[in-house]
């Protein structure tokens, strides 16, 4: 009778439990709109002096040409800057960055990296991240921050010298910018990946739970 | 053309029927249409799909690169100066850029010359070399950055362009300058006033100490290292002090218009 009750009471927090909360999903899935089209118009952008030997198929690029990408990037920039600033804002307010992403102890990464690697990382409680996932979230903000101000200091190298400066110049700062694409389109591949795998990971971001 | 649109039929709007008509051309042709007849030139939406089709999402994209004009102006500083370096620091061999090949670059006989002044100038005589050479000159070494990602550093002598526009006499409160230049197909360029004023803003007659070489714009070009390199016009045949947005080769092809740096 008692474990009954029990469970009757976990099935209704169960339920009413929001795993992201409104806001979370919303700035989630305008910043992927926003970041895919910074993405495949920066690919074109790339082209019109790749600093590598490889080039992205035009299948995957947008706008064009060069002025067309353009146009795009900095128009998808606002997109992404303002749902940016506000996630950093609400999360920082909420608390939800230090509930979800602290505390964040490199023995905690180890062990869950290893749990991971041996298939032992349970992930049954969704609200809860493990300590991979605190990693490779906070990370993904600071790369988030970088791959901003990298753009604004190539966009800007005389009005905002300081910073070019701060990334060691114009052509280093382009670099940077490249790189932190890359980290992006990384996290991308396994976050996708995982979100695939692990179903209502991917539910709890479109319903909420 | 009269004689075109007598064969139209009456009741058929001519714009759309030119819009239906580009959608069946084939696909670069409709671009080259696209980019001579809007200021907008080939976008292209995603995997084969043209934005021209969707005149919405090239209007929207026309009309935020015309929000970056003002979020560009306003952030503009007058008193900013570009960084600038040490000779050893040039780009050997600085980079030849252009639409064209070198061998396409114009070559212009600098005893004919003449720089053109026109607009609102109080004097609007025409410049020879001679009379430019004699203009107090000075140096800069800073970087050029080319739109394309590129940059590369180079040494510019010459007249500070606002020295220039004092002599002449200009409307400092206009617009802009527009520039016209001898590169084929015609190109032009306009420049804010308050680029065309700052400090670094140079008529420049050498590059590295020497007389400037064909391939980077003889007889004069307008140095702005606080502009995109193709704000940068070389083979300078005229300057027209204005009010109008007269557009520019490149801006035309959908280019930001202010491009600063």
């Amino acid at each position: 009778m008692s474990s009954l009750a029990a469970n009757d009471e976990s099935s209704m927090s169960d339920a009413a439990k929001v795993i992201q909360p409104g806001w979370v999903r919303t700035v989630h899935w305008i910043n992927a709109v926003a970041m895919i089209m910074m993405i495949m118009s920066g690919w074109q952008i790339y082209h019109a002096s790749p600093f590598f030997a490889f080039r992205f198929s035009h299948a995957v690029t947008l706008g064009g040409w060069l002025g067309g990408a353009l146009l795009w990037h900095f128009a998808a920039m606002w997109l992404l800057m303002v749902n940016g600033l506000v996630y950093l804002a609400i999360g920082l307010l909420t608390g939800r960055f230090r509930k979800k992403l602290l505390p964040l102890t490199p023995s905690g990464v180890l062990a869950d990296t290893r749990a991971a690697l041996t298939g032992k990382l349970a992930h049954d409680d969704l609200t809860k991240y493990n300590y991979v996932q605190k990693l490779l979230y906070a990370g993904i903000i600071v790369v988030g921050i970088l791959i901003v101000l990298t753009g604004l200091s190539i966009w800007k190298p005389v009005q905002l010298q300081w910073l070019t400066a701060l990334f060691g110049g114009y052509d280093v700062a382009r670099v940077i910018h490249f790189s932190c694409m890359a980290a992006i389109v990384a996290f991308l591949v396994v976050h996708v990946a995982l979100a695939l795998l692990v179903p209502k990971s991917l539910r709890a971001m479109i319903i909420g739970r | 053309m009269g004689r075109l649109r007598s064969l139209l039929i009456p009741g058929v709007d001519q714009k759309l029927l030119v819009r239906d008509a580009v959608k069946i051309m084939p696909d670069l042709a409709r671009r080259r249409f696209i980019a001579g007849g809007t200021s907008l030139g080939a976008l292209t939406l995603l995997t084969g799909c043209n934005v021209s089709d969707s005149s919405t999402a090239e209007n929207l994209l026309a009309r935020i690169s015309k929000f970056n004009d003002a979020v560009q102006a306003t952030i503009f500083n007058p008193n900013a100066l570009a960084p600038t370096f040490a000779e050893s620091d040039i780009t050997k061999p600085f980079p030849f850029n252009a639409y064209y090949e070198l061998d396409e670059a114009p070559e212009i006989d600098g005893k004919d010359w003449k720089l053109e002044v026109r607009g609102l100038v109080d004097n609007k005589k025409s410049w020879t070399l001679d009379q430019l050479y004699a203009l107090p000159q000075v140096t800069q070494i800073t970087r050029h950055i080319c739109v394309e990602g590129w940059s590369a550093i180079g040494s510019w002598t010459g007249t500070p362009l606002r020295d220039f526009l004092k002599l002449v006499g200009a409307d400092t409160s206009a617009k802009y300058c527009w520039f016209q230049c001898a590169d084929k197909d015609g190109y032009n360029s306009p420049l804010d006033m308050e680029t065309a004023l700052h400090p670094q803003t140079q008529m420049s007659f050498k590059f590295a100490g020497e007389t400037l070489p064909r391939a980077y714009g003889f007889p004069m070009k307008i140095r702005v290292p606080t502009k995109l390199g193709f704000k940068n016009p070389k083979y300078v045949l005229s300057m027209e002090v204005t009010n109008e947005y007269k557009g520019g080769y490149w801006e035309d092809q959908g280019y930001n218009s202010f491009s600063g740096s």
